[in-house]
């Protein structure tokens, strides 16, 4: 089970995740050994599954996000698989989610400018199996990204 | 923007995986030095397009059960206060991501609870009593996967 100390460790590395362990450690108020011995503990029980690096795709170049949620034909009990496997070809979608509500998936995709989006949804998105209906979401802005736990 | 080659792309694609390779490691994936490789790093980082780390943490095994979207529309007389609002939602904890969005909905908000409940107390006490918020759409994530993208 998992610990106020734990919390503690991973708010801290949450907050900063390359930095020292020395630093982690005396921020959480924890000996060294201590701190080593938790995470290796966090990351062996797969709490702590890894770290990635943020890609910031408009400063590649790619200049236009847009959400697309999208309502699957239900009727077959393959949609979901098919839909899903198919969107993973699709070089351009950056995330796939499925939800329980009035939208079944939600692809985000990339692109460097408004005609090539065009041409992506035109070739990529339109083809993709078993879609009853598609909504754009443009992103204008990202006010908020930390995608951190309030641990 | 500045140029990235087939080289500086398979290093993206690599530290998008795990950000906490070495130099050394990735160098030897990609075919350079140690040295070349720290610097390609360096200018990627400069750039902004390296822009941090993420943990991957196991959310449900911290107690965060649910992951809601809200599409957010904001009711009329209240678009001039955007200010006031962006401040106001980022501050909530649960709120992970807060996206402007052109569409059906004026934002897009991840929320992430520990239980249906919990996300009830946050959508009623904490957003729905915002001023400015109008209808609120809400969708229950059940599996998202990250792609690498046009890497």
């Amino acid at each position: 089970m998992l610990d106020d100390s734990d919390r503690r460790l991973l708010r801290h590395l949450q907050a900063d995740p390359a930095q020292p362990i020395g630093q982690l450690a005396e921020a959480a108020r924890l000996p060294l050994a201590t701190a080593y011995k938790r995470l290796d503990k966090l990351q062996a029980s797969g709490v702590l599954r890894g770290q990635h690096a943020i890609i910031d795709w408009q400063a590649l170049g790619y200049t236009v996000e847009v959400s697309l949620r999208i309502t699957l034909d239900k009727t077959n009990p393959r949609a979901f698989d098919e839909f899903l496997e198919a969107a993973r070809d699709v070089p351009d979608v950056i995330e796939i989610q499925t939800f329980l509500g009035r939208v079944d998936a939600r692809l985000k995709i990339i692109a460097r400018d408004l005609a090539a989006y065009q041409q992506i949804y035109r070739d990529c998105v339109l083809t993709l199996p078993h879609i009853a209906d598609i909504e754009a979401l443009m992103q204008v802005a990202a006010i908020k990204n930390s995608r951190a736990l309030p641990l | 923007m500045i140029d990235t080659d087939t080289t500086d792309r398979a290093i993206l694609r690599l530290l998008a995986r795990d950000a906490t390779l070495k130099a050394s490691e990735i160098g030897r994936r990609v075919g350079l030095s140690q040295p070349a490789t720290w610097r390609r790093i360096k200018r990627l980082t400069e750039a902004g397009i390296l822009a941090g780390r993420r943990l991957d943490l196991d959310a449900a095994a911290l107690g965060f059960g649910v992951t809601v979207f809200l599409g957010v529309k904001l009711s009329a007389k209240s678009r001039v206060s955007l200010d006031d609002f962006e401040r106001a939602i980022t501050a909530i904890p649960e709120v992970q991501t807060v996206e402007h969005v052109l569409g059906l909905y004026d934002y897009r908000l991840r929320v992430v609870a520990r239980d249906l409940a919990d996300f009830e107390r946050v959508l009623r006490r904490r957003i729905m009593t915002l001023p400015s918020v109008g209808n609120v759409e809400a969708n229950v994530l059940l599996s998202e996967e990250q792609r690498p993208g046009p890497l």
